[in-house]
């Protein structure tokens, strides 16, 4: 099976955000990393090429910076790579995004292409799905396990509130990866070394901007959510808190 | 020709969801705010009790869109069956609940038609002709209002528990007029064979049924810091809980797990320790009576809705008020 990965290099989950002068995104001074259910994409990618072989290609788009994103999963065991390299892939919605994911494959031909089930940051949950109607393929949506069929793949779909589905389905197909399908493996020495013998495929912006519409949605304004609730902060030191927490517990909360 | 708002309910085993409810209460104020008209569709097959049910309600018009193929669900169906019904009838905007079944279509369907779906939201803002969509971004930390560029119709999911459900307004007698639109689904068009839905297992504990949840995410740091959050829980009289990346990991069984992929729940007291507060979490537990957070992060999202808050290291506070709880238990 040949299997794409789409990945995206996201702020780290603890990272302080800024907004920048316009108040439209962060500013750019922030520690990256993987979007997570992206890592499980890969994760699952080379699974399934252990087990039925093949090939696993990663590709991101973004600045130089998300080229890490890349050397980290060829370090852990894809083939080969591509980075669509431009700081203006980021600002690009996920209706263009899947666009230029497509023009960027369209000499390939991928059994699957994998997403994580959203990213991070924009938190669309959309990307894949419009990859898959561009490309005229059949998807399914927070995958938690995938084998091989008679008629292509047979995937477990996670439903709400513990519910799940099996569903068949042909080849090629797009997936979006759920976060827990899979035990992440960590990049061995060994990988890291061979990693950088390992075809990575940069491809430039002018070489896609035929792709590119515009946008269909903007943000407007980009800012700090304002509470909801009279949120009272207790302070001092841990054993006074603890104090201070049981008080409310007994006479506020009431369930001591 | 007044602007149509056109509300998807979503109904599973001919039932609608709280969330559609939600919804439309969400169309009934954009609608009044706008000044625009408000419609309502529901789509499957035999859904005619469900269209007369949302017929009751404030709304000029309810459709019930019937297909043999709509039923079990299947993104190609349901993308091909709404695009052919939206495009004959051109409403200015389309609502539906943000559940993993409208997650699973929407983007295809929007793309089907070259519009854009903005999805998750939590509210809207009138700006002049314009309406905004606010949307949670980075996990929560900031929040953004979206507008459409691309013209009409516009894709707008509302998340769970953004609007109240049970605020949505009764409609006056008679009820609206039902119509039934029947759409033509090729038989290739549906290329996914879904199967039954099913539980994983017998859920070993029902968190819904809890007084006192005590929560952990990704602050426990190390699989045998959770007997520490244990015995608070144990102390508290209340049932142990944690965020996705937890039971992911395998340091709590999934059962344990509370967000959009796990339980729901409304306790008398969530206490979350190094939970920062991504959605997909507080979909799960904002309706919790009170919630106490406790995060080293001053910018966690779980502070937003927190009651009582503490900004610090559980590893400090857990201890002390684990003796704090045992005192008030033994000595009254």
């Amino acid at each position: 099976m040949k299997i794409l990965v789409c990945m995206k290099q996201v702020p780290q989950k603890d990272a302080p955000l800024k907004l920048n002068d316009s108040g439209t995104w962060i500013r750019e001074d922030v520690s990256h990393e993987v979007n997570e259910p992206d890592a499980y994409a890969l994760e699952e990618a080379l699974r399934q090429k252990e087990k039925h072989s093949g090939e696993v290609v990663a590709i991101t788009a973004g600045p130089a910076r998300a080229q890490q994103v890349l050397r980290e999963a060829l370090a852990k065991g894809a083939d080969r790579a591509i980075h669509l390299e431009d700081n203006a892939f980021v600002g690009l919605d996920a209706f263009n995004l899947a666009r230029v994911l497509a023009a960027a494959i369209k000499d390939e031909k991928f059994d699957l292409v994998f997403t994580g089930l959203q990213s991070d940051d924009y938190g669309y949950a959309q990307t894949g799905v419009v990859l898959a109607e561009l490309l005229g393929w059949p998807h399914a949506t927070i995958i938690m396990q995938i084998e091989k069929s008679d008629r292509g793949i047979r995937v477990k779909r996670e439903l709400e509130a513990g519910y799940f589905q099996f569903v068949e389905m042909p080849l090629p197909a797009v997936l979006t990866i759920q976060s827990g399908i899979n035990k992440l493996r960590y990049a061995t020495l060994i990988g890291i070394k061979q990693a950088k013998n390992k075809p990575l495929r940069k491809i430039a912006l002018a070489d896609v901007q035929s792709a590119i519409g515009p946008n269909l949605q903007k943000i407007e304004r980009l800012y700090i959510p304002q509470k909801s609730k009279n949120t009272e902060f207790l302070d001092g030191p841990p054993a006074e808190i603890a104090k201070k927490l049981v008080d409310k517990l007994k006479n506020e909360v009431r369930v001591l | 020709m007044p602007e149509t708002i056109l509300v998807v309910v979503e109904q599973r085993a001919g039932k609608l969801n709280r969330v559609s409810w939600e919804t439309l209460t969400a169309g009934q104020a954009i609608a009044a705010e706008m000044g625009w008209t408000l419609e309502a569709a529901v789509a499957g097959s035999g859904i005619e009790n469900l269209a007369n049910e949302v017929a009751g309600k404030k709304v000029a018009k309810v459709y019930a869109i019937q297909s043999p193929k709509l039923d079990p669900y299947t993104a190609d169906a349901f993308a091909a069956g709404l695009k052919q019904f939206i495009t004959s009838r051109q409403p200015r905007l389309v609502l539906m609940p943000h559940t993993y079944q409208v997650r699973d279509f929407i983007p295809k369907l929007a793309t089907a038609m070259a519009r854009a779906a903005i999805t998750d939201c939590i509210g809207y803002k009138k700006d002049g002709a314009k309406v905004l969509f606010t949307r949670q971004m980075f996990q929560g930390k900031l929040a953004a209002d979206v507008s459409f560029t691309s013209d009409a119709p516009w894709f707008v999911t509302f998340q769970n528990g953004a609007f109240r459900g049970d605020k949505v307004e009764p409609g006056s007698s008679p009820a609206a007029p039902v119509e039934t639109v029947s759409v033509d689904i090729a038989d290739n068009a549906v290329r996914n064979k879904p199967q039954e839905v099913f539980k994983e297992a017998k859920q070993a504990v029902d968190l819904t049924q809890a007084e006192v949840i005590v929560a952990v995410g990704r602050g426990i740091k190390e699989q045998k810091n959770i007997d520490l959050a244990k015995q608070l829980a144990e102390a508290l009289g209340g049932e142990i809980a944690a965020s996705r990346p937890i039971c992911d990991s395998g340091w709590l069984p999934m059962d344990r797990q509370i967000g959009s992929s796990g339980q729901t729940v409304a306790p008398q007291l969530y206490l979350a320790l190094g939970i920062s507060g991504a959605i997909q979490h507080i979909v799960g537990m904002k309706g919790s009576r009170t919630i106490i957070a406790v995060n080293k992060d001053s910018e966690a999202p779980i502070f937003e809705i927190a009651d009582y808050a503490v900004v610090g290291n559980l590893f400090d506070i857990v201890p002390p008020l684990i003796e704090e709880v045992k005192k008030v238990k033994t000595g009254g």
